[in-house]
Parts: C-alpha cells; structure tokens; sequence
C-alpha cells in the first residue's frame, strides 16, 4: 500500500551534519532546577495572561497564565515551589519579556488532575483540542505555532493527510532523533489521536536518511501498534524539515504562494509535539518539559538533555559540563535557524530544541564582499527565489521590485547565505526587505 | 558565568567557499593548458602570461588606490584576468601588447565599473578585442608559432595560419572556383582534406593559434575538474558548443548545406576556451539555468556567424561580448520557477 507519492524540492543544501556528538547519546533527565522563569510569551500568537502573583505557591502542571486570545496558549509551572516574582526577564526571542519566576521547594508536588485515562480514544473531538490547548502546546519543532489552531481547520478546509515532521534537518539537533528512539510509541499515538481529530485519511511519518535507526524504531512502532502509518525515508538535504519543502517531499504538492499547509489538506506537526499530544490527551500533562540538544564545539560535554521548562542556560550548561573557554557564539536552536544569544540568563522554552555553542572562530561571520554573481544563492533557494536580485532591491530601498520579486515566499531556511561565496548575509537582508513590505502593508491598512 | 558572545542574525555556519578561492581554482584549472603552450611556443609564452598578469595585477592595485578603495589584488580576479588574456594573444606579439592590453581589461573593462562584480563584459575579452582593433596585423600573425609536423597546408598565406583561417581562405577559393586558376582550388581542396584528416592534432593542439586556446585536451581537463567543482555549470559550454556543432555542420561546410565538419569547427579556434572560460564568467553570464542555457547558445548562434559570413575566422571573443551584453534583459526574463507559483492574491 503506498498512499503517499513522494516528490523532491528544488534547491537546498548540504551543511556538515556534526550530529555525531549527540546522536548516540540517551537523554538524561535534568537534575530540577532552583529556579525556572517562565514567559508568557513562548508561542507565536497572541501572549497568555499571567494568572498568579508574587507569594502563589505553585504545584506542578498548574497552570501560571492563561490563553490570550484563540491563537495563544497557556504556560504552567514546571516545578514546585513559590513564585518569586512575575516581572521582565530576558527573553531568548531578544527583549524582556513578563514572566513568572518560581523558585523551587526542591520537592515534586505535581497537579494531582494529572494523571493516565486508559479510555482516552473514546474522548469527543471537542475535549482532546481542549486538552491540547490546555495544556498549552505549541509546536515543539520550533516554530511554536499553537498546536491546537493546526488541528482545527476553517471550515471547507478539509485535510487528507497528516505528515510528522522528523526529518531534523538542522546541523548539531538530535533531539528529535532521540525522541523517535525512546519514545516512538507515544509519537504514534499522538498521530493517532491527531489523525482522529482532524478526520485524516491518512498519515506519514517524514524521516532524513541520516537516521536509519529511528527509520527503523519508527517502522517497528508502527507494526506493533498496527497503525496505517508509512514512514518515509527522506534524502538528506537542508531544509528537508521545512513545512512546504516536507509537504512536497512526502505527498509532491505545492503550498501555493501565499499559502498554508491547509490548503494542499495537509497538516505537519513536529515528532515531539506529537508525543506531547499523547500525553496531553491520555494524561492531560501539560509541557513542563522538553528534550534540548546542548551540542557545539563551545560545550564540554555534548548531550540530550530533558530540561523543565524555563530552566535557565546557565544551569543547562553546568550539567553539561560547562562552556569551553574559547565559546563565541550562543545559539538556540540550530545553526541555519537558531537564533544568536547574548546571555546565559535566559530560560530553555517550548521552542528551544537545542542550545549550540560555536568556538569564536566559527562563531564569527567572514566579512562581506562583493557579489560575483555567481547564482549559487538562486541554485540553493528551497522557494526558487532569487536572493542576489531581492537583496539588492532591498538595499537600494526597492522595495516594489523586492516583493514583485517574491520575497514574501521566503522561509529564512538560510541555505543563500549559507554558500554565498562573497559572505553576504543574504537571508538578512530579505528578512529585512519582508518586514519593511509587511510594515508598510500594515500601515496602508 | 559572564561572557561576551558574538550575535548575529542567522544561519550561523557559512560553506568553505569564497570568492579568491574560486578565483585560484580557475586559474589553476588553466595551468596544463599553460603549460602545454609554453611547450609549443616556447618561452616567449611564459613571458607573455607573466607581463599580462603584472599588468592586470598592477593596473588593479593603482586604481583602487587612487579611487581610495580597499585594494583587493588578493582575491585573484586580476591574476585570471591577466592569464585568461595572455590565453587570447598570440605568442609572436610584441611583449608591449599584453601590457596596453592589460592596463585596458582592468582600468576600462573593469574598475570604470565600479570594480570586481560590476563589469557588464568580461574584462579579458574586452582586452583582447581593444588589442585587435588597435594592432590588427600583430595581433593576426601566427606564423611562427606553427611548430614543426603541423598542417599548414599549401595555402600561399602562411602567416596566418590557424586552421580556421587556412579554411576560411580554401572555402572563399571553393566559392568563386571558376575565378580561381585550377591549382589554386586543387590546393584549396587539399587544404580543407588536410585539415579534416589531421583534427587529433587539432585535439592535442599542435597547431597555430593564441597562446592558450590549441589544446583541446588540456582546455577540457581543466574544465572537468571545474565541472567537478561546479564552479561552472554544464549549461553554458552545453548550449554553447552544441549550438557551434548543429549551425556548424549545417552552415559551416565548404560543399554547400550539411557538408560542415563538426569536430572541426569545435576543435578549432577558441571555442574551448572561450565556451568553459570566458563565457561561463560569473560576474558576466546569466543567473539562471534557462537564462545560461539561452546565453550559450546565443554565443553559438554569433560564433557560426562570424566564421562563416563575417570577415574574420573566428568569432569567439565577440560573440561572448555582445551576449555580455544581453545578460541583464536574460536575467529579468528568466527567472526561475517560485515554489508554490505565483502569488495567490
């Protein structure tokens, strides 16, 4: 049986995977933290609203703030203990944001309502999104998008195929590699239950070839739970993992322009998102936790790690053996995406799938030449743009030309700026071009 | 733990790639064809190659500084510049040729521009056809740079000798035979015989021509490794030379239509080095895979024009130029194909 007819993206590239220092590592559960903060602000959407105040004494799972709006989630507290404050801290995403600050009781008090319902599968269609958006997911891959919005198309939306995104094309992450080891069965029956919720004819699980052994995890899971599911194997190419480049990898159609996933009635979550579904539904667990790659030449002792939400980097790199002397580049997330950190008092989020350190000589961008127009950008642009033609429109202030150009299309995967040859930070550039084209939309009403 | 971290925006990792080491590649990837013209014309190429590259070099670095930007000879485009010229000239040249020709590729075919990126035609080719249009007679004259065995045929010109030029002349006496004595379109006949029966010759490279363009051999050895490298795409040589060997074989015969020999007018001339080195220049063809594959053939289409209804016997270097020239209209008219289509308003 094979439902799925498999296509390949144009374009991408081919980074050093440097996986080798994590991949066959088990993630090791965190010692609890003193303390965690906790931002109210860890999903893209609307923020949630903080619903304690300095002196609350939490357990965990309690919820500490509260949806805002429909695409917005909920937090919880990730260990037990009193909140100490709910102020600005500093935010991974780059400026303060308002956050809950608990310090531990050093006990685990969990929120008695959690806990595993054996009839979970019977629950109405209604109950499990409630669940999910109680339990305040968002996808785990990264991007953060309210788990439980994906789940509930507009209606005349209708979606035929589920895709569970395991590809973990970013260089240095392991974290998703490691989940589908260790915990394949509850990636599955979250598929499942996502399957079931969105009335999904069909669903696959989209693996890089680099990982034979949670191909092979994975295809043994889904025999032994006698699920319908194919995992395909994918070519191992940046950003294989990328929404609309996996969509055409797995069933061959095309996000239109301007488009979501829906559109082509798919949906794409993340493997660790899935197995927090499982667990949202079955045992109503919220995410207080999450597994993070802390890998790079910059930290001691690379590892899988599952850390509590809102555990600060400092105390993530003291159980990893600290940062080397010659660190110059904090990251979280991976290299192509990830973004550049100034500081180590920020806390580990929903997004944070990995925390990589970079020594200063790799850490360090070349300095920017000229363009040779070489093209190697347009070659490796995932979304067939052209990023020498945009970058230069934007810098010139042409802005028409830019998004007559396209460059609304562009993911930001990276892979232009990756293999210019000249150095030139082209990804910024139409980063830059798209939020002026945004902005200025914005501001015409 | 207080530490200074670098920041900035994403991705992170940059490929080893850079702009001198492509330079460098190429003109690595020309030394066997180097050394091989050093071994047919002797000594005299060597000196030709070194006074061109000082010109370049030299040229670039004066004018930077009196522009007062950053000198960047470093980078080794004025060094391919330099070599790629040396490629065009012939040996007997007077050695104050490369020179002008050299100051000219780099002062007015290239810092004029705005420098390295911003030169409309390749600065070599410009160099070479400023030295053909100022000194015509030295820059044509081959004669002693026919080594010994080669095919020079009876053809009373023999200071001219390149084989397209030797077929040129036999073709424009089989044209008008009646107005020809009979010996003289004997020895044409001859001529085009000698030349289709000796193209392994032709391949190696033992005959006359500019310093760097005979060796059919050792041009495409070096354009492997670049293949290899992808440092040049298939699609310009691909378009180019295949565009050379359909017209060629069509137009290009001295017996009417479809009596044109193909590896002869792709061996011959400057078509190899002109198809994998000059053509394929980045700053001066075009973006896109359809965009080369047009650009090539365009060359082509020029290139049998030339040869065969111009005045001149080979039509490479201005080919290349004029297509040069199109390459801003190639771009904005082949743009790729956006994944997802066009905007869904």
């Amino acid at each position: 049986m094979n439902l799925f007819k498999s296509g390949t993206f144009h374009g991408g590239v081919h980074p050093a995977g440097n996986k080798r220092w994590t991949e066959q590592k088990k993630v090791e559960v965190l010692p609890i933290p003193p303390q965690v903060i906790i931002p109210v602000q860890q999903h893209i959407g609307a923020p949630s609203k903080a619903v304690v105040e300095k002196g609350a004494v939490v357990r965990i799972g309690d919820p500490v703030s509260e949806a805002g709006g429909f695409v917005s989630v909920p937090a919880h507290a990730s260990i037990s203990g009193t909140v100490s404050a709910v102020e600005e801290r500093m935010h991974p995403l780059g400026s303060p944001v308002l956050s809950i600050v608990i310090d531990g009781d050093g006990e685990e008090n969990w929120n008695p309502d959690i806990g595993y319902q054996a009839d979970y599968l019977s629950l109405d269609r209604a109950i499990m999104l409630d669940r999910i958006r109680a339990a305040g997911l968002a996808g785990m891959g990264g991007a953060t998008f309210p788990t439980h919005v994906k789940l509930a198309p507009p209606a005349g939306k209708t979606i035929d195929a589920v895709i569970l995104n395991g590809a973990e094309c970013e260089p240095y992450l392991t974290a998703d590699h490691r989940l589908m080891l260790e915990k394949s069965k509850e990636i599955l029956l979250g598929l499942q239950l996502m399957v079931k919720i969105l009335g999904a004819a069909k669903a696959a699980i989209g693996i890089e070839k680099n990982k034979p052994d949670a191909i092979q995890a994975m295809k043994k899971g889904v025999a032994e739970l006698n699920l319908p599911y194919e995992v395909i194997a994918l070519p191992v190419k940046y950003p294989q993992g990328a929404e609309k480049q996996l969509i055409k990898a797995v069933t061959d159609r095309e996000v239109p322009s301007g488009g979501l996933p829906m559109d082509v009635g798919c949906v794409v979550q993340n493997v660790g998102t899935s197995a927090a579904v499982y667990e949202a539904i079955a045992c109503r667990r919220p995410v207080i936790d999450r597994v993070v790659t802390v890998t790079g030449t910059g930290v001691r002792e690379p590892k899988n790690v599952l850390a509590r939400i809102g555990t600060p980097y400092s105390f993530v790199l003291e159980q990893c053996g600290g940062m080397a002397e010659n660190a110059g580049k904090l990251i979280m997330g991976g290299p192509m995406m990830g973004l550049a950190q100034v500081s180590l008092d920020i806390p580990v989020i929903k997004g944070t799938s990995g925390i990589l350190i970079l020594d200063a000589r790799e850490g360090r961008r070349r300095e920017e030449q000229v363009c040779i127009s070489c093209a190697h950008c347009i070659d490796a642009c995932p979304m067939g743009l052209m990023p020498k033609m945009i970058a230069a429109f934007v810098k010139k202030g042409r802005l028409n030309d830019a998004e007559a150009y396209q460059v609304l299309d562009c993911i930001e995967c990276g892979s232009c700026a990756y293999v210019c040859p000249a150095h030139i930070n082209l990804v910024h550039w139409l980063r830059y071009g798209k939020s002026e084209i945004i902005r200025a939309k914005r501001k015409a009403g | 733990m207080e530490h200074t971290f670098y920041v900035s925006s994403s991705p992170h990792i940059q490929d080893r790639e850079s702009i001198p080491r492509i330079m460098f590649s190429v003109t690595a990837s020309l030394l066997p064809a180097a050394g091989y013209s050093v071994y047919l014309f002797g000594w005299r190429a060597l000196w030709i190659m070194l006074l061109s590259i000082a010109a370049c070099v030299i040229t670039e670095a004066v004018a930077q500084k009196m522009m007062k930007k950053p000198i960047t000879i470093s980078d080794g485009s004025a060094l391919l510049t330099g070599l790629l010229l040396a490629f065009n000239v012939s040996a007997q040249v007077p050695l104050y040729l490369p020179v002008i020709g050299g100051i000219f590729a780099i002062a007015v075919g290239k810092q004029v521009f705005g420098g390295l990126g911003f030169n409309p035609m390749n600065p070599a080719l410009l160099g070479r056809a400023f030295l053909l249009a100022s000194w015509p007679t030295h820059m044509t004259v081959f004669s002693e740079a026919v080594p010994r065995g080669s095919t020079v045929s009876g053809i009373d010109v023999i200071t001219s000798a390149t084989p397209l030029n030797v077929f040129k002349q036999a073709k424009e006496v089989l044209a008008h035979a009646s107005d020809y004595p009979v010996e003289k379109v004997n020895q044409a006949h001859e001529a085009v015989g000698q030349l289709y029966d000796n193209l392994d010759t032709l391949f190696v490279g033992q005959i006359g021509g500019c310093i760097g363009e005979t060796s059919v051999l050792f041009l495409l050895i070096g354009a492997v490794y670049l293949l290899y490298k992808r440092y040049i795409g298939w699609e310009i040589p691909g378009s180019y030379i295949g565009s050379v060997a359909v017209l060629a074989w069509i137009f290009g015969g001295s017996e009417g239509l479809f009596s044109g020999n193909i590896l002869f007018h792709v061996f011959a001339g400057g078509l190899m080095l002109g198809a994998f080195y000059m053509a394929t220049d980045m700053v001066t063809s075009p973006l896109t895979r359809k965009g080369r594959l047009i650009f090539g053939a365009g060359c082509g289409v020029i290139t049998v024009l030339i040869r065969v209804v111009g005045g001149y016997p080979e039509g490479v270097s201005y080919s290349i130029l004029l297509m040069n020239l199109l390459v801003p209209v190639i771009d904005r008219s082949t743009r790729p194909k956006v994944f997802g289509g066009a905007k869904k308003s």
